[in-house]
């Protein structure tokens, strides 16, 4: 039935412009809010608005808080390494397996590869003995929650030796675009190795500002460069005034305890990071 | 490219409220990227422009609303404007400058078109 008039409905086509939007009866009368919201507003007529106020990344961040619970719930610390490509990243991941293997044999370790293709990198972590997922994310960028939870279900065995243990998600190697995706993660690691320019942290500012540690890598070969240590830590706190820093090399081993501490005062701790 | 992605997830948010609200079609969308999202506008419109067609956003127009990046300055005691992260203060020139706003990315609201005969040609139905 009609609101506005009571007819039982057989009103005409909706009118052209003229009419604002109104259906005109046979018999030349108008009725305006035949739509949904039954009621005419001058410049939207059949039209309503909708207000969603709704949070683009909202489901990301659904998944990602899901994550952390499950994380949280096997005492898993769950690192995400972020950097550009060629930083080094899959080497110090390496290395620190390695290490952490000698210095803490009881701790459980696992990592999660991220890259647009190849399976090249989670190749090379399995060839150290540790369970790895490669995730190739195609044309995407970055990983998402809803692919990390999906790698995490296939890595973790839920009759793995009870524990503390540690996750490494080794992020396709990109500067801007994993900034925005919350994994689930306990903390974010930028690696920047030497090689590259010391003013990275004001180039690529949201990746930098959303770190917790920023790893300075390759430091064996500061001798043969011309890159201003100081200044880019410098730039980095400006964009991050909290970010811890650690300086090491994967290669040499220099600075590998300082990392390795810091690793293991993460896995220590309470896990009540409060995201 | 992230805003691929992004787009992708704005279509997902008009779809279910599509499904929630019963509409026929999008008029237009209005989102919110903030200065400091770390989301640029006009390739996010781009991206959104690639999808739209077959989708329930066919046709719709687009606003994207831009508020600006907004920072406490401590040496000024104050909410400042800044363009980007690592901007230094604009009114004393300090560094020390800690950005409070303009992280938005948000779908604000849509006009919506309830018309039952253009439903049935439109992908909403």
């Amino acid at each position: 039935m009609c609101v506005i008039c009571g007819c039982d409905g057989g009103h005409g086509a909706p009118a052209g412009g003229d009419s604002g939007g109104a259906i005109v009866a046979p018999n030349g009368d108008l009725h305006f809010g035949h739509g949904a919201a039954r009621v005419a507003v001058p410049g939207l007529d059949a039209a309503r608005t909708l207000r969603l106020e709704a949070d683009i990344l909202g489901e990301n961040r659904r998944v990602a808080r899901r994550n952390r619970h499950h994380f949280r719930a096997h005492e898993v610390t769950a690192l995400n390494l972020l950097s550009s490509p060629g930083s080094g990243k899959t080497t110090l991941l390496c290395a620190t397996l390695e290490a952490l293997r000698a210095r803490r044999p009881a701790l459980g370790c696992a990592v999660i590869e991220g890259d647009q293709q190849t399976t090249m990198d989670a190749d090379r972590i399995r060839a150290t003995g540790v369970p790895a997922i490669q995730v190739n994310t195609g044309q995407g960028c970055h990983l998402d929650a809803p692919m990390v939870e999906q790698a995490f279900g296939r890595l973790h065995r839920h009759d793995a030796a009870p524990g503390p243990s540690l996750l490494f998600i080794e992020n396709v190697g990109n500067l801007v675009c994993p900034a925005l995706w919350d994994l689930g993660e306990a903390a974010r690691i930028v690696v920047l190795s030497v090689t590259e320019g010391e003013d990275k942290p004001l180039k690529y500012p949201d990746m930098f500002a959303a770190a917790d540690l920023l790893l300075l890598n390759k430091v064996d070969l500061l001798p043969h460069l011309r890159f201003d240590v100081a200044r880019c830590i410098a730039a980095a706190r400006k964009v991050n005034p909290l970010v811890e820093v650690l300086q090491l090399s994967a290669v040499s081993g220099e600075g590998m305890p300082a990392w390795l501490d810091w690793l293991e005062t993460r896995v220590d701790a309470p896990l009540d990071d409060g995201r | 490219m992230h805003e691929a992605s992004l787009a992708g997830g704005v279509l997902r948010l008009v779809e279910q409220a599509a499904a929630r609200e019963g509409f026929a079609r999008v008029r237009r969308l209005r989102l919110e990227v903030g200065a400091l999202a770390g989301v640029e506008p006009r390739a996010l419109r781009f991206a959104l422009e690639a999808i739209a067609p077959g989708t329930c956003l066919a046709g719709a127009a687009l606003d994207i609303d831009t508020p600006p990046g907004e920072a406490w300055c401590m040496a000024c005691a104050a909410t400042v404007a800044i363009a980007r992260r690592g901007d230094d203060c604009p009114r004393c020139g300090g560094r020390q400058v800690q950005p409070t706003g303009g992280f938005e990315l948000r779908v604000l609201e849509l006009q919506v078109d309830d018309d039952r005969q253009a439903k049935e040609t439109t992908p909403c139905a």
